[in-house]
């Protein structure tokens, strides 16, 4: 059932919800990527929280003018009304004010969402079980959703990642050096109002999949995990988009099987666990590689040095030296070294003198710095380089290569 | 003597500032009350170098960012040849602080220096094989090719200032604003920038440099603007970088920051 789910054979209404929050999902976390480098993920915070009084007083609007109060556009172009003023609201208060962003995106979440909840509790004595479904906006639910409502929601995501396309450059000047995207020509204001649009256009249409108290987190937890596996921000958007496109399709789909759960708590469940796969396993910056790289450092160094002190006939003390030269077939356990550790240990004592020589040339200092204590210098200067270290040295002496 | 506008001051300012590629004129910052920079005088020369020198706090950085609208300025007028520094900010290269970003950003030195092209390429422009070249010929001229491709968070802090001054470089400037490139760097990095700035400086470009070391101020530079909030001096190193000059904007903190060479070799 979940299998057929997943790929979209549950029928027409349920595989257009699925395909509709996966688009949501790659394009949250895309525009999060953005908030993410801008360093103003809380933001996003605020304006979810913010839709809330919007939705409500939406309904009740549509409502008093005898309207159907479930309509979607409607509700959504009052959340994004609401979350429009809660936005305004943090940002004159951090720039007109002495308050800090943070200060001031916590007075605001709270008091909207605080609103928010008042006028749902009046709208739930005002009429007659019509307010049915509005709860769905806290928690995000696909149940009961139009052919048209999943149809909005994918015309926003895909409309979202054309904005984000177009206006990736100036983003991301603007996140990495304001002060020289100025001086490029870039207006800040501008670039981070189409940003926080973009953040809450996202939110806006992920209202109704997602939930409002749940959106944030389709829209940071995908970067997050992204920048474990990139060091470049052009895939790290990508890879975001991704993420949280994969991490939307397995939770509608969930929902699609079992309606009964809130389909946003899934959905971020699921992020949280492709988030923690990345951080433990990615290879360019996950825990794991970060450990092995460093334990075959301390190794590295460990050999480096050991060989220095034999060679210059010093005792090792060290057991973490002592058993590494062993397995290495360096030295015996009394720390004797063998022939080979000999040759071995006078070739790092002439490459050290090496580096010693080069560091003090101008013509070689840069080539220089890239030495890490551990690298071979053949693999960082060419044989003229080295020959010409030597004549300087004065030839290499009695060394067994 | 209070001296009131002739003729033939008005033709001489107008020709002063239609030559100077950054002339200030009353520029006044505050960020409260108390002014950062109080109405600030300053006509750069064409086709030197120029330092602007002055004691921690006296608005130097805050002058050049308000110069060119980083910063939002009380009051004042910014020239570049005559026309107002807004409208010309495409032949203006400005290199910030290194310590004003965060290097841990997910950005390669390529893609560092390839943002100097942004006004060239546009919003929409695609960055072509020749835009890369360009932008590899500028990583040649501070010596950084072979890191090309590492992530920034990797350099040392000089080599970080290189990368910012590549950036510039890819700009193609007439005038180079820089705020303190020498600031933290090592010995290498500084010959290699100032290898650089001496170069723009024969193509006939103008740089103007906030710098802290005194000492190096008469090697590097042509001309000095000495600055403490007011503007104290400004010309030529040799006439105006003085003890009484120097004096008058460090006030009485300067007796150990210069040694008198004469006085060493007597």
């Amino acid at each position: 059932m979940f299998l057929e789910a997943l790929f979209f054979q549950l029928g027409y209404n349920a595989t257009l919800v699925t395909f509709g929050a996966t688009l949501l999902g790659i394009a949250a976390g895309v525009t999060g990527s953005f908030l993410f480098f801008r360093k103003r993920a809380l933001v996003s915070d605020a304006i979810s929280h913010a839709t809330l009084p919007g939705v409500a007083l939406a309904f009740i609007v549509m409502v008093t003018l005898g309207f159907d109060g479930r309509n979607l556009p409607g509700l959504l172009l009052g959340s994004a009304i609401s979350a429009a003023l809660g936005l305004f609201a943090v940002q004159w208060l951090s720039s007109r004010t002495r308050l800090t962003e943070d200060a001031a995106i916590g007075a605001v979440l709270s008091v909207f969402f605080g609103f928010g909840i008042v006028l749902l509790t009046v709208i739930q004595t005002m009429s007659s079980g019509r307010q049915a479904g509005l709860e769905g906006f806290l928690l995000g639910s696909t149940a009961g959703m139009l052919y048209a409502d999943a149809l909005l929601i994918a015309g926003g995501g895909a409309l979202a990642l054309i904005l984000v396309a177009i206006f990736r450059r100036p983003m991301m000047m603007a996140s990495f050096d304001p002060e020289f995207a100025r001086s490029s020509g870039i207006n800040l204001d501008r670039t981070d109002l189409i940003m926080m649009g973009l953040v809450m256009g996202v939110t806006v249409i992920g209202l109704k999949i997602v939930g409002l108290i749940l959106i944030v987190a389709l829209l940071i937890i995908p970067p997050v995990a992204a920048r474990f596996w990139s060091d470049r921000a052009d895939r790290v958007v990508v890879i975001a988009g991704g993420l949280g496109g994969l991490s939307a399709w397995i939770g509608a789909s969930a929902s699609a099987v079992a309606p009964n759960l809130p389909t946003g708590p899934i959905i971020v469940l699921t992020a949280f666990a492709i988030f923690t796969a990345s951080m433990l396993f990615a290879p360019a910056r996950g825990l794991l590689i970060s450990a092995i790289h460093h334990r075959n450092f301390q190794r590295g160094v460990h050999i480096r040095q050991g060989l220095v002190s034999l060679a210059q006939g010093q005792p090792i003390y060290e057991p973490m030296t002592i058993r590494l030269l062993r397995a290495e077939g360096l030295a015996r356990a009394d720390g004797v070294p063998t022939p080979d550790g000999v040759a071995r240990a006078s070739r790092v004592l002439r490459d050290e003198k090496r580096w010693e020589t080069a560091r003090s040339d101008p013509a070689l200092e840069m080539a220089a710095a890239r030495y890490d204590g551990l690298t071979q210098i053949e693999d960082v200067l060419t044989p003229d380089q080295i020959a010409e270290l030597d004549t300087r040295i004065g030839g290499p002496r009695g060394v067994t290569p | 003597m209070l001296q009131l506008a002739n003729a033939e001051n008005v033709r001489a300012e107008a020709q002063s500032l239609r030559q100077s590629p950054f002339a200030i004129r009353g520029l006044t910052v505050s960020y409260d009350q108390k002014p950062a920079v109080f109405s600030v005088d300053a006509t750069i020369e064409p086709g030197k170098l120029t330092a602007i020198v002055g004691p921690n706090g006296a608005g130097k950085s805050t002058m050049l960012k308000a110069a060119l609208g980083i910063i939002k300025p009380l009051s004042g007028q910014v020239t570049h040849l005559g026309r107002p520094v807004a409208d010309e900010m495409h032949r203006i290269a400005y290199v910030p602080q290194r310590a004003s970003v965060d290097w841990d950003f997910p950005v390669r030195v390529i893609d560092v220096v390839l943002m100097g092209l942004f006004r060239k390429t546009g919003l929409l422009g695609r960055l072509s094989g020749a835009d890369r070249k360009h932008a590899m010929a500028c990583l040649e001229r501070v010596g950084m090719t072979d890191f090309a491709s590492r992530q920034i968070g990797q350099l040392s802090g000089g080599q970080q200032q290189r990368v910012f001054l590549a950036r510039a470089l890819a700009q193609d400037a007439d005038l180079y604003l820089l705020d303190e490139p020498f600031a933290g760097v090592d010995a290498a990095t500084e010959k290699a920038i100032i290898a650089v700035l001496k170069s723009l400086r024969a193509e006939g470009r103008t740089v103007v440099a906030v710098h802290h070391d005194l000492s190096t101020v008469p090697d590097y530079f042509d001309n000095v603007l000495l600055l403490n909030v007011r503007k104290i001096a400004e010309g030529p190193v040799a006439t105006t970088f003085t003890d009484e000059n120097l004096g008058a904007a460090y006030g009485g903190r300067l007796a150990t920051a210069r040694i008198d060479p004469a006085a060493v070799a007597g």
